[in-house]
């Protein structure tokens, strides 16, 4: 087998070193009532072509060439060339966890570069080295924002993505934390900071708000601040599309913020990986739960760089720790890293402008459902026509439409979430509007 | 080694009782096994300890040790020093790195800690 | 002697923040093919941020040089061996790279129309199917994101059971050699945690278990082979004494590498576990992630599944949200599919008589290295090991040299370090794992290597206190970090 360096004689030696006559000597020890007895019941191995070939039998059944306004948390953009480029080297591909700073310098810049970005990006004092996705990095945050105040009651914003909040209620359900949501405003698509207000109690540690929220409205996040902070609640803040970071303001009077990387030149993927990310004041760091890469020196005082404040993880403080949270994604940070350096300064602000472009050109061949101002999303309806029944037709031009919002939201059954970045073609736009009259 | 005017705990925490102040810290040898200190957490002055309960922690870089109250009563005061400069208590464990000061509430549970010469015996007997 | 590794010259690379110059780029868009629209008009102008301080602003040959600089730093399995125990670090196979980027699999979109994601369902089901199989369990779900992700999933559906029975139960039992993710998962579900002390031949003391299993024991987490590399051979009658008394147990799966086609955990008692696909199944490490913890049980803990869950109607796949008992989502949409794609080539690669064969070498490759080695490090635990040894620094400590020196001056021969100082329970750990995509010239070498360490330490400590030499940073100062921490670029 092609993976197994190992030649007949070669083995032959290493059992003759072991004394042992056969490969099954070494299980013999095994308790015989725990053995398997019949092979596995799995085809036998398959050459390199037919495994290609047998993916790209699977690629074919999904969606191939068609147009899509798919977002709700997972968005569409080009990615650069060298993104690819760099994450197939095999000294990052292959790599493990950089426990071993001296051979592991990369790894560890560029991390550290990584958590720099994304406190330029966002405005705050520091960031962890990735967790598992937006999900769960807001599951962190209100963790985090409950041993910060040791008040464990959330306070969520509906308009934060459904799924997301699904698995806040499953670890806060777990960890006895009370959760309650509050509303929107039927016109706008922002918060209902007067229901805001009414749920909110000092109890609470954390009051919860996405912006650009699952509507794509840019959400009134100053005002969900004062609200918390009045309450002695921290505020968290979720993105779930990174670009928009290059133009809008980062969120203020955030205290902990919560996003996911996705839209940084990683594969929509069917889901999956993705990188989520926290950032926070420097006052929580010790809170912060994740992997986290600090500046030093070595013996002959050359810059290097290390894993530290690592008595916060599991390895360490074990059931005291502020996670179990082991892996980072560190290898998806790294291609967001890329992407962040490809575009940069100005690459990020041009790629923001031409979404917001584009969606506000969609917008105009169809009608928003909300009238807040939004970055590269909408809910849109038609009168008299069905969600499902648009997306069919569009389905015929080979254009996969808008999130019927439905699914979520009974109340908006009549809308569905349009996403239009700066890969949407004028044509297919066009053609969703007609599809719309 | 270990002051004779301090008694000692099991866990390696020392305690010097004047009058009903008591101020508490950890040993040299706790100090040695620990590393270099990077971080001391200490709790907020006016919490009330029972003997025995968490006191707080104290960070090396790869290792966390909690400090348990060997007394109980109310803490009046941390150390200043250690939020800057945690070294310290790798320097002097037993003079300027103490951890915090006590006010005592049960004075007697005092006299069922070590004297520094059964300290002594027991570290040695660890080892 | 050295022979593995010489000196070379390695770039020196500032960070991207010293390299950027005001004006340069790395990239062009396209030219809009619609009107441009005014930021402040459309957002607000409350809302529209002024540049991106500091942000980067290289050209794409800096960029290229830069992080093709970064990564000549770096050690990597493509450069040769990480005997790190419980790790797993084998070959990453390149397949798996191309197929995960197929545009199909690649660009489908979590909710796009089921009829256009049959491709990457069916990947789906056909991984669950294949790891039921391997693990000897009912059923299999995909969604966790890593191991520590999927204890947690797994302990989450043991209370619910438990819940659904009538008590959650109090407390999880974890022996002290256990893994620093397994305590934690346990108190994020809720749970207190217990210490079972290992007998002193290193497993499972089952008199200590038959004493603490009571009322308030949902369930004992349990590494099979555990971290010493040992098979619990008590597992089965661990299992009885748990079940009998309404308990259920939960196996750490990282270790699976052990035992495909020759033992599965469902056939030796457990009720829920999870896999690493990081691990056993190739999917590659990347500097530290992503990879991928399904959790594999039994037939009782089904319906806790977490949703949604794949579901055969006919000739098509189907996402079904209509379970009532599921503990809920632990992530956003279903899982880290790019790197199950991965997974599922690497399956397919070996099939049944190759993943045993998988196990077979990897476990013959730690025997190897233990029979070479024992005569130089001091084995604390004799019981036979499966697919890693786990020696301590005893010897070596009596001349001051620790596990931790011995893995840095293990660099300078050309090899990372082994896992050093866990598991805890054996003082100054060396935890060896090969993994069966080493062959006998690397053994050899890292043999070579170990020994000669050895010899060192008794000849010449201070070279291997010092150490590593050859590499571009001598040994950093962690303790500086940790105490004035610097965790970005100003």
């Amino acid at each position: 087998m092609r993976y197994l360096p190992k030649s007949d004689s070669e083995s032959r030696e290493m059992l003759d070193a072991c004394g042992a006559s056969s490969a099954e000597d070494l299980f013999a020890h095994l308790p015989e009532e725990a053995r398997l007895k019949r092979p596995l019941d799995l085809p036998p191995g398959i050459s390199e072509y037919e495994i290609v070939q047998y993916f790209r039998e699977r690629a074919a059944e999904n969606a191939d060439g068609y147009a899509s306004f798919l977002g709700a948390g997972v968005y569409s953009h080009f990615r650069p060339v060298l993104v690819d480029t760099v994450a197939e080297r095999g000294e990052f591909l292959t790599s493990y966890t950089p426990y071993q700073a001296e051979i592991a310098q990369g790894t560890l810049m560029a991390i550290f570069e990584f958590q720099t970005m994304i406190c330029q990006l966002t405005g705050m004092e520091v960031a962890n080295a990735s967790m598992y996705d937006g999900s769960t990095a807001l599951a962190e945050a209100a963790m985090m924002a409950a041993r910060a105040t040791g008040k464990g009651r959330l306070l969520v914003a509906r308009s934060v993505h459904p799924e997301y909040r699904e698995v806040l209620r499953t670890y806060a359900r777990n960890q006895g934390m009370p959760l309650e949501e509050f509303g929107y405003l039927e016109d706008a698509g922002a918060l209902d900071t007067e229901d805001l207000e009414r749920k909110m109690d000092g109890l609470t540690g954390a009051v919860i708000v996405q912006s650009p929220n699952f509507f794509g409205v840019v959400d009134r996040v100053r005002e969900a601040a004062e609200i918390a902070h009045e309450g002695g609640a921290l505020l968290i803040v979720v993105f779930t599309e990174a670009v928009s970071l290059g133009i809008l303001e980062p969120p203020a009077g955030a205290d902990i913020i919560a996003g996911e990387l996705q839209s940084f030149a990683i594969s929509p993927s069917y889901g999956g990986p993705f990188a989520g990310i926290i950032a926070t004041r420097e006052k929580f760091i010790r809170q912060m739960p994740g992997r986290l890469v600090g500046q030093t020196v070595d013996t002959r005082g050359n810059r290097a760089f290390c894993l530290t404040l690592a008595t916060r993880e599991q390895h360490i403080r074990r059931e005291k720790a502020t996670s179990n949270i082991c892996t980072n994604q560190a290898l998806i940070a790294l291609m967001a890293t890329v992407f962040m350096t490809v575009y940069g300064k100005r690459g990020l602000r041009e790629l923001a402008e031409q979404n917001l472009a584009k969606a506000h050109y969609l917008a105009s061949q169809v009608k928003p459902r909300f009238c807040g101002k939004f970055f590269n999303e909408f809910a849109a309806r038609a009168p008299g026509k069905a969600p499902d029944a648009i997306n069919k037709g569009l389905l015929k031009r080979r254009i996969i439409g808008g999130l019927p919002l439905g699914r979520f939201y009974p109340e908006l059954a009549d809308s569905m979430l349009l996403s239009a970045t700066e890969m949407s073609r004028r044509a297919d736009m066009d053609a969703v509007g007609e599809a719309f009259a | 080694m270990y002051p004779e005017n301090f008694r000692y705990t099991k866990e390696h925490e020392w305690v010097r009782v004047e009058g009903d102040v008591a101020t508490v810290g950890i040993t040299d040898h706790a100090q040695q096994e620990l590393g270099d200190i990077v971080y001391v957490d200490l709790p907020k002055p006016g919490t009330r300890v029972t003997r025995g309960g968490t006191l707080g922690s104290v960070e090396s870089v790869k290792a966390v040790s909690d400090v348990y109250a060997p007394v109980s009563g109310e803490v009046t005061g941390i150390n200043p020093m250690l939020a800057e400069a945690p070294e310290k208590l790798n320097a002097d464990p037993h003079g300027e790195a103490w951890l915090v000061k006590i006010k005592v509430s049960t004075p007697a549970e005092v006299e069922s800690l070590m004297s520094a010469a059964d300290y002594e015996t027991y570290i040695g007997a660890e080892k | 002697m050295i022979t593995k590794v010489r000196p070379h010259l390695s770039q020196n690379e500032p960070l991207l923040f010293e390299r950027s110059s005001p004006g340069k780029i790395a990239f062009q868009l396209p030219e809009l093919d619609v009107p441009a629209v005014k930021a402040e008009e459309a957002l607000g102008e409350e809302n529209v941020r002024g540049s991106i301080e500091g942000f980067p602003e290289v050209s794409e040959v800096e960029a290229i040089r830069h992080f093709t600089r970064l990564s000549t730093w770096n050690y990597a399995i493509d450069y040769g061996m990480y005997p790190l125990g419980s790790c797993t670090m084998k070959y990453n196979p390149r397949v798996n790279e191309v197929v995960a980027r197929l545009e199909g699999l690649a660009w489908a979109h979590p909710y796009q129309p089921e009829a256009l994601a049959q491709g990457s369902m069916e990947v789906a089901a056909r991984l669950e199917a294949a790891l039921a199989e391997i693990t000897g369990m009912d059923a299999v779900t995909l969604q966790p994101a890593a191991g520590a992700h999927g204890e947690l999933t797994g302990i989450l559906m043991i209370r619910a059971l438990l819940t659904r029975r009538g008590n959650p139960r109090k407390k999880i039992l974890i022996p002290d050699s256990a893994h620093g993710t397994n305590p934690a998962s346990a108190v994020i579900a809720g749970y207190g945690v217990e210490h079972v002390p290992s007998s002193p031949t290193g497993v499972l003391d089952l008199g200590a278990l038959e004493r603490v299993v009571d009322r308030d024991v949902a369930a004992l987490m349990v590494t099979n082979p555990n971290t010493l590399g040992v098979f619990e051979h008590d597992i089965m009658r661990a299992a009885e004494i748990l079940h009998s008394r309404g308990a259920l147990l939960y196996m750490d799966g990282a270790n699976m590498n052990a035992l495909m086609g020759i033992a599965r955990p469902g056939d030796f008692g457990v009720d829920a576990l999870h896999l690493n696909l990081h691990k056993t199944f190739s999917t590659p490490h990347g500097g530290g992630g992503p990879g991928a913890g399904p959790v594999a049980v039994k037939k009782e803990l089904e319906p806790f599944l977490p949703i949604p869950r794949l579901k055969r109607l006919g000739k098509r796949l189907t996402w079904d949200y209509k379970r009532k008992h599921s503990i809920g989502r632990v992530r956003a949409f279903y899982g880290n599919f790019g790197v199950l794609v991965r997974a599922l080539a690497y399956i397919l690669a070996h099939g049944g008589p190759g993943l045993r064969k998988v196990s077979v070498d990897a476990v013959l490759n730690a025997n190897y290295i233990r029979k070479q080695l024992e005569a130089y490090f001091e084995l604390p635990y004799t019981a036979p090991s499966m697919h890693e040894v786990v020696f301590s620094d005893e010897r070596q400590a009596k001349q001051g040299v620790r596990t931790g020196d011995l893995a840095k001056r293990l660099i300078d021969y050309g090899f990372h370090p082994y896992t050093v100082s866990f598991p805890l329970i054996v003082h100054g750990a060396l935890m060896i794992e090969p993994t069966e995509t080493e062959g006998k010239r690397e053994l050899d070498h890292f043999i070579e290597a170990m020994i000669s360490i050895a010899r060192e330490v008794e000849e010449d400590p201070k070279t291997v206190l010092s150490a590593p030499h050859g590499t571009r940073t001598s040994r950093v100062d962690e303790v500086m970090a940790a105490r004035k921490p610097v965790l970005r670029w100003r």
